[in-house]
């Protein structure tokens, strides 16, 4: 006997549509099974491995303390240029690799999309998850050279799971737009580095956000990554940039970016299969 | 509760194609490359409108398509190329959403439109099967439970630590379809997989499907091999252009999309007209039909039953040495047989003018399952002269009701061959184990 028969109903669906986001939950084992995919291959035929996650973001690192900081001597808000770098970079690694990755991931994974089904968001979900390993990983060596130019990270550093949380949703946010968008304008694919780029110096990475005035300062955390550089710079190096009005405004930005993300995708989903 | 699995009321599907399509010399595509942006890009901005007709020529891949499934039946989905099986399958996989109607499915759906979806070329066989069975559906705690069996069933249990680039192609599809082969739910979709593999493997599959029918789960089941869909469906659908042109029995679906693909084939032709009649002064073709052992004419044989096919035909011209002759095909084209008539009556004896009626017996059991399509034609010999010859006089159908008095046996999965004769067997046997050291 049949205990229980669950029924569906398939028909067209017109305009928004609600986010089923308990449906996601219901997959929470695919999405399991995406990212140990995703960590797995990730590093599969390299000879560096896992490596690759902390020598990214480390290099880009040295090439900024040679440019920015030795030759361009940009202030760092009296604390080591090279340090006041790499803790920046760490959380915008997470950031841009998740959304590179999450962008491309459904047309990456066309053959899935076009023969099972599965909530759709999984995917893009999936590819920003799998980077926090790589995170994990470039972020115990930020510790340790944090520690080696002899700071203390003060209690502050119990808001890092905060500002990760908002590269997250910064992340995942975009990456919907931009995934969805992907499926139909294959224009996407060259506009992601570009945008990564643009971002990058938009984001007080390479220079430190009090070199702009109030109010200028407030509106720049229109771009929650600021919000998150200055947060991290906060809580592991004890910069006077603690979470004020930029933060609020880094957070509202952040969740208008994912639930706007979200609708949009789930209003394109439907077509997903017809065209990717 | 009620008995219905699934019921599809009005389902529509309409595709855009895109005037992407057309063919076009280098000179006009790079001349494209230049406008077209332009276009879309005002496009974008514009509300789309229906008149742009030169770029999206719309086409129905299904329209209005009603049917019922009910729980255990076992439903194949038949029909040419484009005619709608696989976008039916995607909908009913959720994959896609109709453009109007709906579908209303009743129980747990589990399909299988591809073996070896998600199959990762550097992860391993032991990897792949955990996340294929994830993508499929399966719980993780269901594939553990599972994995001694799947791995039996694909015979690869030496490299099941190798990543599966390295497979052969065979290994690869064995893995990948003994996961699909798994999976547990009231309805399983089924999408054309048992065209892969080797005839052994395939075998293997069918054997598989069976059983999976047997146990009572519903299986909709798209294929283009007819004898697949006779032995695995009790039921079938037959498709269109989009359309459901046909729902019923399977083995009559099938005859009838048969019958529909090659156009005019039935048990039974009669040219009413003198003029259309096939043949010349010294013969013409009036009739030729299939009849069954009882006598009726009918294009449903079974396998078990002896099959006549008869030729009536005028002589016109009297005093010629006749001989008629059938030519038997199965479906794939092959011939299977000429028979020439040896009637020893009419042998080598001039024919006087007046109406005749060659017939031929087949014999029960010596036919493979299967279409038949017959060639009809009579012949003067010396000097060789064709008289008249109709390629595609007749067909009909040898089916096999699998009970148990065929050349089959008890098996009932694939038996391939042109013929499936009954033979004689003989055993002989003796209990004396000595008589083995000897």
């Amino acid at each position: 006997m049949r205990p229980e028969i669950a029924s569906i109903r398939i028909e067209p669906s017109r305009g928004w549509v609600s986010l089923q986001l308990r449906e996601i939950w219901e997959y929470r084992e695919l999405l399991y099974f995406l990212i140990w995919r995703d960590m797995k291959v990730r590093y599969k035929q390299t000879i560096l491995g896992g490596a690759w996650a902390i020598i990214q973001p480390f290099f880009t690192m040295v090439v900024f303390s040679l440019f920015f900081g030795k030759l361009a001597k940009v202030p760092s808000d009296g604390i080591p240029y090279p340090i006041f770098s790499f803790t920046a970079l760490v959380p915008w690694s997470f950031f841009a690799n998740g959304l590179n990755q999450a962008s491309n991931s459904l047309v990456g994974n066309s053959n899935l999309i076009t023969k099972v089904y599965f909530p759709r968001m999984c995917m893009p979900i999936a590819s920003i998850i799998g980077g926090i390993i790589d995170f994990a990983l470039a972020f115990s060596v930020l510790i340790g050279m944090v520690l080696y130019y002899g700071i203390i990270p003060s209690g502050h550093i119990i808001w890092i799971p905060f500002f990760l949380m908002l590269a997250f949703s910064t992340s995942l946010g975009a990456s919907l737009w931009l995934s969805a968008l992907y499926v139909k304008f294959h224009d996407v694919r060259h506009i992601i580095p570009f945008l990564t780029q643009i971002w990058l110096f938009a984001t007080p990475i390479a220079y430190p956000s009090s070199l702009l005035k109030e109010p200028w300062f407030t509106i720049y955390g229109i771009n929650p990554m600021t919000g998150v550089v200055e947060g991290f710079r906060w809580a592991l190096l004890g910069t006077d940039t603690a979470p004020g009005p930029i933060i609020i405004v880094s957070s509202l930005v952040a969740l208008g970016l994912l639930l706007s993300g979200a609708f949009y995708f789930r209003r394109m989903e439907k077509t997903f299969a017809d065209v990717v | 509760m009620s008995d219905i699995a699934i019921h599809v009321q009005d389902l529509s599907k309409q595709y855009q194609i895109g005037a992407h399509l057309k063919k076009q010399n280098f000179r006009e595509a790079l001349k494209d490359s230049f406008k077209k942006p332009i276009r879309r890009v005002a496009r974008f901005f514009r509300r789309p409108t229906m008149n742009e007709s030169e770029e999206a020529q719309m086409i129905w891949a299904l329209k209005e398509v009603c049917f019922q499934i009910k729980h255990g039946d076992r439903l194949g989905i038949i029909g040419r190329n484009g005619s709608g099986k696989s976008t039916l399958l995607k909908i009913l996989s959720r994959i896609t959403l109709p453009t109007s109607g709906f579908a209303e499915i009743h129980g747990r759906v589990r399909s299988l439109l591809e073996v070896g979806t998600g199959f990762h070329a550097e992860l391993t066989g032991r990897e792949n099967i955990y996340l294929n069975g994830a993508i499929l559906g399966m719980k993780k705690a269901e594939i553990r439970k599972k994995f001694d069996e799947i791995v039996a069933f694909s015979e690869v249990e030496k490299f099941i630590d190798t990543p599966v680039k390295h497979y052969s192609s065979g290994m690869y599809l064995r893995m990948a379809f003994a996961v699909a082969a798994h999976l547990e739910s009231e309805i399983l979709i089924v999408d054309e997989i048992l065209a892969v593999g080797d005839g052994r493997f395939q075998r293997k599959c069918l054997n598989k499907m069976q059983e999976v029918g047997n146990e009572g789960r519903t299986v909709l089941f798209v294929s283009h091999s007819m004898p697949a869909v006779t032995r695995l469906c009790n039921r079938a659908l037959l498709l269109d252009e989009g359309r459901l042109v046909g729902e019923g029995p399977a083995h009559e679906m099938v005859r009838t999309y048969s019958s529909g693909g090659l156009n005019y084939l039935s048990a039974e032709r009669v040219w009413q007209n003198p003029q259309k009649r096939p043949g010349g002064e010294v013969a013409q073709l009036r009739a030729v039909r299939v009849k069954k052992e009882d006598g009726q004419i009918g294009d449903m044989v079974d396998i078990n039953k002896s099959i006549e096919i008869e030729m009536e035909y005028d002589v016109l011209k009297p005093g010629y040495i006749l001989l008629p002759h059938y030519h038997l095909l199965n479906e794939e084209g092959i011939l299977v047989f000429k028979a020439l008539d040896v009637d020893p009556d009419w042998r080598k004896r001039s024919r006087p003018g007046g109406r005749f009626t060659s017939s031929v017996l087949i014999p029960a059991n010596l036919l493979q399952e299967g279409l038949y399509s017959v060639k009809a034609a009579l012949i003067t010999i010396d000097p060789m002269i064709i008289q008249f010859y109709e390629p595609d006089a007749v067909a009909f159908q040898v089916i096999d009701n699998n009970d148990g008095d065929s050349a089959r046996g008890d098996y009932a999965g694939n038996i391939e061959g042109v013929v499936r004769p009954l033979l004689k067997w003989t055993t002989s046997f003796s209990p004396d184990r000595q008589h083995l050291s000897k």
